[in-house]
């Protein structure tokens, strides 16, 4: 777990990046962890033939996630987590391995708010998931 | 613009849904942990939940009678819309406590805005939810909005 101070931050820096790809098996944990029924997760020739997607489509809260571990697992145990915001801008398939990340873009040294915007990016680098991030240090 | 949004539709706005009431409990937490790939031994021994473990703990569960043939239940708490394949938009989320085993949560959402807009493909309509969830004591635990694509 880090320890940040939040003097030594800077706005700019970087949240370490982490990749993820989803398999078969880890999407069928994951839909039925949270009760997910529906076939675009785990039935390929119905997702294909009837919702038209070129491939078994990784869910987009998963992707939100992944977004909200970029936050939590750099934050540490001292800061709080108070506002988190994400969309899904595009589809995901299985195959696909994803990139999250994010950076930071304010800090309030008198509040101890820090601000960033995180991202998944897909294998072209595009930005599949935005989202921004408030965490309160101290 | 054509009207898409019927009078019907709009008195919805403001109308609020049947509170959900859930048990937080530790095996679905360390599911939820593990299929999420986790890296925090709290979140991995289910002492604490991840922020978004509510999202997968209020989905409905309804019986598989009333499953439709793309596998999920029908939303009733969604006015009558000339639009129906639904995509996931974009949600804000504040929170104000910790998520733990044991917990006893309510949670109530209710239909905020409906706003059409013009899509690159075609009419789309923002269907936004406020989601409120409190402790059954009445402790405030998250808020969020959440916005439903229609196209």
């Amino acid at each position: 777990m880090s320890d940040i101070d939040i003097s030594n931050l800077s706005v700019g820096e970087a949240l370490p990046e982490r990749q993820h790809t989803a398999t078969n098996v880890s999407l069928f944990c994951y839909n039925a962890a949270i009760w997910n029924p529906h076939r675009i997760h785990y039935d390929e020739p119905y997702t294909k033939n009837v919702e038209k997607h070129p491939g078994v489509v990784i869910d987009g809260p998963l992707q939100g996630d992944w977004l909200n571990q970029v936050v939590v697992n750099w934050m540490g145990d001292d800061a709080t987590l108070v506002q988190f915001n994400y969309s899904n801008r595009r589809a995901s398939y299985i195959g696909e391995t994803l990139t999250s990340g994010g950076s930071i873009t304010a800090i309030d040294p008198t509040t101890g708010i820090v601000e960033m915007d995180v991202f998944i990016k897909n294998e072209n680098g595009d930005v599949i998931t935005p989202g921004t991030a408030r965490v309160r240090f101290g | 613009m054509s009207e898409l949004i019927s009078a019907e539709a709009r008195s919805w706005i403001g109308r609020e849904g049947e509170p959900v009431h859930i048990e937080v409990n530790r095996s679905d937490i360390i599911k939820y942990s593990i299929s999420t790939e986790q890296q925090q031994e709290k979140f991995l021994k289910g002492d604490e939940a991840p922020a978004m473990f509510l999202f997968g703990a209020l989905r409905p569960i309804a019986p598989l009678s009333e499953l439709g043939p793309d596998g999920l239940p029908e939303d009733s708490f969604l006015p009558d819309l000339p639009l129906k394949r639904v995509m996931a938009g974009g949600t804000e989320m504040t929170f104000h406590r910790s998520i733990y085993p044991g917990d006893k949560l309510v949670a109530t959402r209710s239909l905020a805005d409906l706003i059409e807009k013009q899509g690159s493909t075609g009419p789309l309509i923002f269907v936004v939810y406020n989601l409120r969830v409190e402790t059954e004591a009445g402790e405030l635990v998250m808020e969020e909005k959440q916005t439903r694509i229609m196209r």
